[in-house]
């Protein structure tokens, strides 16, 4: 037995510029970061305040920031793919095979299980417990468990860059090409072992935010009074609960197969490849209203405050919400309708996914029947709602047609399906992670983003992704499938030239954004805002400072309707005065734990040697996990408390500067 | 509170709830999760129960007398566990630690004799790469056993903690939440027991 398992130096893609060059650039940049954050004595507040900060808030900008800067890196496979097949024309492009099937594995891998699930659920972290009102989530130090398992999942993924390969296999791993026959490396391994921590994570984080929003709310804030996020990230959560362990499950079968010779899906000794089918789009389908629910949760709240006018519809926002978190258990073969389940199972799936474009219409107008009427400010995050409205009903009707089965076995595995999907994912989940990270971001910092620059960034991503979609579900019908590493049909060739410029256009789009940033913080002083209520909102996240003290609210507000916080201002704004002063009492916060950080390494380390084969560190990392639950069950202080004076003192500057701001007093 | 404002909130109008409430709940919401995973091993077992690859099936493998035993332990370990629940409610150290060691033993027991039943077919020629049945069979039965191990580690713990911290209250919430999941492993078993074992050997 070798002591390194299967790792030896042949692991390093020496003869690879791409990745070599690639990964010593991640490398590079990681230990640059490190580098300045120690050398300027930056560490002991990164470690104290960050690393192993239980605060809701804290651990919801980290996730932001994972997903953007994964974001990077699955957009640059996304150029390398798109750049590959306008270049592969008879001939075989820049990308060989196994290099190219890595990069669009590892594009869907990233961009659903590292940007977009980290992006949702780093907004849900940071703004939900605003919302509701309250002090923190259910469960903080598991909070943050969630997040740095998460982020193991994301550094597995990146060391396959520099060590070893990624899975060739596709964003699914369908086997019988997943399986050691066919995929003898330890490409599959990684996906497997990072998906599966990082799924852990998030189920971890479902079931942290049922209990929260079903058990901690605000006095008064009963179920029909809560904000649309809330109710849009209660049904993400339990989608979260109910369909994560089926994918532990289906990729813990895989895992056995690889591992130690098991028969669930391979071609010999009785093996069901369609059961992996059945299993992971059993996950699947609900996974993508995981994504998007949030999603229409942050329009529904951008749509109404810059209208300034309550929801449209908003009990039946709610049915909605909960007949999608139904019905997305229900429509999971459409994924396969040419798996050859007969033209009777195939036709109930089909009237299935009909049926739940119903819903999603009703949200649809609701949003529109917001808009009409109101007092409308087109600020960027609107801006980023009104794209998605358009794009994303385009995406719907695609989809319908795909729903379609005689279409389906057509349109199966074709460029139009590529089209589809990224047309509802990102005119519909990304759109509404940037509309939300425009919105809250004030919140966050205390200062907002620069307009213009959001402006342009919008503009581009727009365009962008017009230009670089549409054109797809044209060579789609034109017969090109999925995942061609070269072709020689000449009628494809303009379109995807076309589709090469669009991504061009949203890699203007992503330069913005970053400049966007860099210019805000550099001129925060001019955009700060004092008041915690830069747009002028309705739910409780306004009432408390930007950014909002450790403990949220200095005393738990009493809700008394729907938009909590606009019937405030309301009053205050009759009365002419802000509202009286209230009796400040000591609060308890949750104490900093680095059980989260350490438990997250242990995982990276039993990862990495369960991808290797590497027993003995699998072992230590195994006993080193339990030994930190352990030693964090031992501690005897759980809580800080913060006195009533400090609270007071906290609280009446934040008073101060919003009573002196005209939105409140005016009439 | 005036009937306005209480027709537009429910019973949670008093604000949050107790620490008590929503670690139970959570755990419990927890369990669901499990049973779902749970639930996808049976679905796999069902689909692959005939899937023997011309080598032997439950009917020739399974020995209810075994099973039986099985059973009677861990049902009977949840009893204890249950009597441990009670003496924490009471804070009765003795009995505390005299019936979590029963519920041990007995799980314990169960674990032993699964083992000796998975070594048993493995020595056959019937061990989970022969077929996909078999491997259904040890991954879903062998789940359970996993979790099983994970609870006799979590209960040693937990005897650990009431020696060092007493019945302090996050401690007793700690052992709400397993005499929970020891509990929720019988009602898995009992469907293992169902699906598996008398639905194979009666069909």
């Amino acid at each position: 037995m070798k002591l390194l398992g299967r790792l030896n130096w042949d692991a390093l893609p020496l003869d690879q510029p791409i990745p070599m060059i690639a990964s010593a650039a991640v490398a590079m940049g990681i230990l640059a970061v490190l580098a300045w954050v120690v050398i300027r004595g930056h560490f002991p507040y990164v470690w104290r305040e960050w690393l192993t900060s239980v605060d809701h808030k804290r651990i919801g900008v980290m996730y932001t920031l994972l997903a953007m800067v994964m974001l990077l890196r699955g957009f640059s496979d996304a150029l390398m793919m798109r750049s590959q097949q306008a270049l592969a024309f008879h001939s075989q492009g820049y990308l060989p095979p196994q290099h190219y099937d890595q990069v669009f594995s590892a594009h869907g891998t990233i961009m659903i299980f590292f940007v977009a699930m980290p992006f949702m659920i780093g907004l849900m972290n940071f703004v939900v417990p605003l919302q509701l009102g309250v002090r923190d989530v259910a469960f903080p130090t598991l909070n943050s468990v969630s997040f740095w398992l998460t982020a193991t999942g994301a550094l597995l993924v990146n060391l396959s860059l520099g060590i070893g390969e990624f899975a060739r296999t596709g964003w699914l791993p369908y086997p019988p090409l997943s399986e050691l026959t066919y995929s003898p490396g330890v490409g599959v391994d990684y996906y497997l072992w990072s998906v599966q921590i990082s799924g852990v994570g998030t189920l971890l984080t479902g079931i942290n935010f049922v209990t929260t929003i079903l058990k901690l709310r605000a006095p008064g804030m009963g179920y029909l009074r809560m904000p649309m996020f809330c109710w849009t990230s209660l049904a993400a959560s339990l989608l979260i609960v109910a369909a994560f362990p089926i994918l532990t499950a289906t990729l813990a079968m895989l895992t056995l197969d690889r591992y130690l010779g098991f028969h669930f899906f391979t071609n010999e000794a009785g093996g069901n490849m369609m059961m992996f089918m059945n299993l992971i789009w059993a996950w699947g389908h609900p996974e993508v209203y995981i994504l998007i629910l949030p999603a229409f949760g942050i329009f529904s709240e951008v749509v109404s405050t810059f209208s300034g006018k309550p929801l449209f519809g908003y009990r039946s926002m709610v049915i909605a919400t909960m007949a999608i978190c139904l019905l997305s258990f229900m429509v999971w073969l459409h994924h396969f309708f040419t798996m050859g389940a007969g033209a009777d199972v195939n036709a109930v799936f089909g009237v299935m996914s009909m049926i739940i474009a119903v819903p999603t219409g009703v949200k649809v107008f609701n949003w529109l029947f917001t808009l009409f009427g109101g007092r409308v400010r087109f600020e960027p995050p609107l801006l980023w709602a009104i794209g998605f409205m358009i794009t994303f009903v385009i995406g719907g009707m695609t989809g319908v047609l795909l729903a379609v089965p005689p279409a389906d076995f057509l349109l199966h595995n074709s460029l139009f399906l590529v089209a589809h999907f990224h047309n509802v994912i990102i005119g519909g989940v990304l759109f509404g992670a940037f509309a939300g990270y425009e919105y809250w971001f004030p919140k966050a910092f205390g200062f907002r983003l620069h307009a213009g620059l959001g402006k342009a960034a919008f503009w581009c991503w727009l365009v962008g992704f017009y230009l670089a979609f549409m054109p797809l579900y044209v060579a789609g019908l034109e017969g090109m499938t999925r995942r061609m590493q070269h072709y020689d049909v000449a009628a494809w060739r303009p379109w995807l030239l076309i589709a090469a410029g669009g991504a061009a256009v949203i890699l203007a789009g992503i330069v913005c954004q970053i400049a966007e940033l860099w210019v805000s913080i550099m001129r925060r002083e001019p955009l700060r805002d004092v008041t915690g209520d830069p747009w002028d909102g309705r739910s409780l996240e306004w009432s408390t400072a930007s950014p909002p003290p450790a403990f949220n609210f200095a005393v738990m507000p009493e809700v008394r309707g729907q938009d909590a916080y606009w019937a405030v201002k309301q009053q205050a704004r009759a009365q002419a005065r802000p509202p009286s002063e209230p009796e400040y009492e000591s609060i308890e916060t949750p104490r900093n734990s680095p059980t989260g950080f350490v438990c997250a390494f242990f995982a990276t380390v039993l990862g990495f040697a369960l991808i290797w084969h590497i027993w003995w560190m699998a072992i230590a990392g195994l006993v080193g996990a339990w030994a930190t639950f352990v030693a964090f069950a031992w501690r005897d202080r759980v809580e800080n408390v913060l006195p009533a004076e400090d609270v007071a003192r906290i609280d009446r500057r934040n008073r101060q500067a919003r009573s002196a701001a005209p939105a409140v007093l005016a009439p | 509170m005036t009937a306005a404002h209480a027709a537009g909130s429910n019973s949670l109008a008093s604000g949050p709830a107790s620490k008590r409430v929503y670690v139970g709940y959570g755990f419990w919401i927890f369990i669901l999760s499990d049973m779902v995973m749970f639930s996808a091993f049976f679905a796999a077992f069902a689909v692959l129960a005939d899937a023997t690859a011309g080598g032997p099936g439950g009917r020739q493998l399974f020995n209810l007398t075994n099973v039986a035993w099985e059973t009677a332990c861990l049902l009977l370990s949840s009893f204890a566990c249950g009597m441990a629940s009670i003496a924490a409610a009471s804070r009765n150290v003795l009995w505390f630690h005299l019936a979590m060691a029963v519920t041990f033993v007995l799980g314990a027991a169960f674990l032993g004799l699964e083992l000796k039943e998975f070594a048993g077919l493995a020595a056959d020629g019937a061990g989970p790469q022969r077929s996909a049945f078999l491997s259904a069979f040890f991954t879903l039965v062998g789940c359970h056993g996993l979790h099983i191990t994970a609870g006799l580690l979590w209960l040693l713990t937990m005897m650990a903690q009431v020696v060092a911290k007493g019945f302090r209250a996050d401690i007793l919430r700690r052992i709400l939440c397993f005499t929970l999941f020891w509990h929720a492993l019988d009602i898995i078993w009992v469907a293992i027991f169902t699906v598996v074992y008398l639905m194979e050997k009666i069909p």
